[in-house]
């Protein structure tokens, strides 16, 4: 397999396109990163996207999006993977220039939420979750994550403000964030003053709904010109029904992607200089760094209390807001995640930038943690 | 828009039920968190959108001091009319004896038909056709049990008689301006009980970008800016908006204050910007100058600025001012409000 390289990264700004639709938006991301790249066009497209079918009656966007592009005749597919779309499609981007099948990939990922009301957003998002056993009973997806939080205060003893922390930081890094939808700080007591979304979760620790596009261009690492390769892909998944879980606690999946990567690049948590974790809401991102390695089982909370996730902590995480702050386009989530560890290895992240950054990684997840992709990035 | 022939707001009157209901009781009965306004007016047994607007023109034929027959158009704006096929405006014109050498009409634009009548009785009278117009904004607002509306939708209104320019006129119109585009961002179609709206969508690209829109082409055009003005009005569906409207375009707290009537009274609707002018009239100096910017969904804005004349002066408290139907209340619960409103019949 050949080594590859990201050549290029396009970020739009999360927030609400009233005047895009999912074209324009796409199209923002995809020549910014062609444009960063270099590149005249590319032979293989591949676009991450969850809901464009509930929200926009849309399907069929490899070719909307390729000849919205311009580029005709060109490899183009959707990919979807629930709200791990993005993460997904980045891995068989890469799996077709490794294999040579192709020689120049763009992959990118788009997500027009505001298009739906928020009844209709909410069922889209319980499309993720199984209807024959969980989505029918009319659980959203907040509800779902406020299980897992409920379980795991009360069984490792984590106090509310311990897990909200977990949005605090992921403000703190927003801000000078050129793409981010809330670059603004917000205080643990704010979090714990708004609204129930879903006993224990507060409304300011979901992920927003928001529009939003990313992409980057995948080339051959050799003789591209780039310091930024790709050390790993993988992607796992595990039990779609909830209740089989081995323990409700333990995502399988992202321990199985993230053991997958570590293997293929070579390196262990430690490692990790940047981190880009899946958190639509606090709890979610909390047990991301417990099962990628950075905390022990119960003391992921603690871990972000005491600041081992700042830009000047063990692993500084979400460095751009993460889903929280930067935005949680669903679909393109995953894009933005890997194109800001790009920016980081690059040393192109502006006031957010991580010192010294030369491996990073990011965890996307799909459904309840059902699908995991994880990426590690290197700097050649 | 300026006009060739100098008009003024010669008399103006506002009416608002005497019922509330309270933002809290609405989230008792449907568990919600959070209000968006203190309390609303709702009508009582016998009113309805014309009754309220016949109170608002008498009070506004009383302080105006003019001859009824002399008022060439009567329009009324709502989005509430009693009649499908019936024009409000025949009845009012009837009772404040108007008749029958007047015309007549209602006008609907959402929140802002009252404003759209304004803009019309404006040209009619400096066109010379009519000596006075009577422009009404009146509704009893529909909110469907439990949605976001529901605090909100209130029921109230004002009237406003246009005249020319003279020593009479309590504020002079220095101009005006319309902002409309086809932004569906709230409707209601026929036979259905209740409007339907975008959530989120009726807020950054329907109420903001037209009232900013609307209030920024109006001072450019008479080469004005906020500091130039010592009270505002703008459209007010909630507390939130009017008041970041506000600081958008530069305005402060006080320039609003006086006429921010919706944490008390609740979003009157085409009754909404009108009332909240009265307001600012009442406590209004000579040489005061008042902006003021409606908003209707589907969606546009008309902006007007006013410079208040001597004659206000003069003319202080023949009439009863808002802040007395706003002071003037007595509380329903949730289920008298909903046989009030036809939620629920016998």
């Amino acid at each position: 397999m050949r080594r590859v390289a990201v050549a290029g990264v396009g970020l739009a700004k999360v927030s609400e396109h009233w005047s895009m639709g999912l074209k324009e938006l796409f199209a923002e991301a995809a020549l910014r990163a062609l444009d960063d790249a270099g590149a005249e066009g590319f032979d293989s497209l591949y676009v991450a996207n969850m809901c464009s079918a509930p929200l926009q009656g849309q399907l069929h966007l490899g070719a909307m999006m390729a000849n919205a592009l311009g580029a005709r005749g060109v490899h183009a597919a959707r990919v979807e993977a629930g709200a791990a779309s993005g993460g997904v499609a980045f891995h068989e981007g890469v799996k077709a220039v490794a294999s040579g099948l192709s020689d120049c990939a763009l992959v990118g990922g788009v997500e027009k939420m505001s298009d739906g009301l928020p009844e209709q957003v909410a069922a889209a998002l319980a499309m993720s979750e199984d209807q024959e056993y969980t989505a029918y009973t009319g659980v959203t997806r907040v509800g779902l994550n406020a299980l897992l939080h409920r379980h795991y205060m009360d069984r490792f003893g984590a106090s509310a403000e311990d897990v909200a922390m977990f949005a605090v930081r992921s403000h703190e890094h927003a801000i000078g964030s050129p793409h981010a939808q809330y670059p603004f700080k917000v205080s643990v007591d704010r979090i714990i003053a708004s609204p129930m979304e879903a006993d224990p979760i507060h409304m300011l620790e979901c992920a927003g709904v928001g529009d939003g596009a990313a992409a980057v261009v995948l080339v051959p690492a050799e003789d591209s010109g780039s310091n930024v390769e790709i050390a790993a892909t993988s992607v796992a998944t595990d039990s779609y029904y909830l209740a089989n879980r081995r323990d409700l606690l333990t995502f399988d999946a992202v321990r199985e992607a993230s053991a997958r990567a570590y293997k293929m690049a070579g390196v262990t948590a430690g490692d990790i200089d940047v981190l880009e974790v899946h958190d639509d809401t606090t709890i979610i991102g909390v047990l991301s760094i417990e099962d990628l390695g950075f905390a022990e089982k119960g003391k992921g909370a603690a871990f972000v209390a005491g600041g081992g996730t700042t830009r000047d902590g063990e692993v500084p995480t979400n460095t751009f807001g993460g889903l929280k702050a930067r935005g949680h386009p669903l679909g393109a989530t995953g894009l933005y995640q890997v194109g800001e560890v790009a920016l980081q290895l690059r040393g192109d992240a502006g006031p957010c930038q991580v010192g010294g950054a030369s491996v990073g990684m990011a965890e996307s997840l799909g459904g309840l943690g059902s699908t995991c992709a994880v990426t590690i990035l290197r700097r050649a | 828009m300026k006009t060739t022939n100098a008009v003024g707001i010669v008399g103006y009157g506002a009416y608002i039920p005497m019922n509330r209901l309270r933002a809290e009781e609405v989230n008792r009965v449907w568990g919600g968190s959070g209000t968006p306004i203190e309390e609303k007016a709702v009508i009582c047994m016998d009113e309805d959108t014309i009754t309220i607007a016949v109170e608002c023109a008498r009070y506004a034929v009383r302080r105006a001091g003019v001859d009824p027959q002399e008022i060439g158009a009567v329009y009324v704006g709502t989005e509430s009319k009693p009649y499908a096929v019936k024009p409000c405006g025949t009845i009012v014109a009837e009772a404040i004896g108007a008749t029958p050498n007047v015309m007549a009409a209602d006008y609907e634009f959402a929140c802002k038909a009252g404003t759209e009548a304004f803009q019309n009785c404006i040209g009619l009278v400096a066109s010379g056709m009519v000596r006075y117009a009577m422009a009404i904004g009146a509704d009893t607002a529909q909110g469907r049990p439990a949605d976001a509306l529901e605090y909100t939708a209130a029921c109230g209104g004002a009237a406003y008689i246009f005249g020319r320019k003279s020593d009479r006129t309590l504020a002079d119109v220095e101009g005006s301006y319309s902002y409309v585009t086809d932004t569906p961002d709230f409707w209601r179609r026929g036979l259905e009980k209740y409007p339907r709206h975008g959530s989120r969508f009726t807020g950054e690209p329907a109420y903001f970008s037209h009232i900013v829109g609307a209030a920024k082409g109006l001072m450019g055009g008479l080469g004005t800016g906020p500091g130039d003005y010592k009270y505002a009005v703008f459209h007010q569906p909630n507390t939130k908006f009017p008041i970041n409207a506000a600081k958008v375009l530069g305005f402060g707290m006080d320039a609003i204050k006086p006429g921010l009537v919706v944490p008390f009274v609740g979003n009157t609707y085409a009754g909404s910007s009108p009332i909240g002018l009265a307001a600012t009239l009442d406590v209004a100096e000579p040489g005061d100058r008042i902006l003021m910017v409606s908003y209707g969904s589907g969606a546009g804005s008309d902006a007007f600025s006013f410079l208040v004349q001597d004659a206000i002066a003069g003319d202080r408290n023949p009439d009863p001012p808002v802040s007395s139907f706003i002071t003037r209340k007595r509380y329903v619960d949730y289920s008298l409000y909903s046989k009030l409103r036809g939620k629920i019949h016998r």
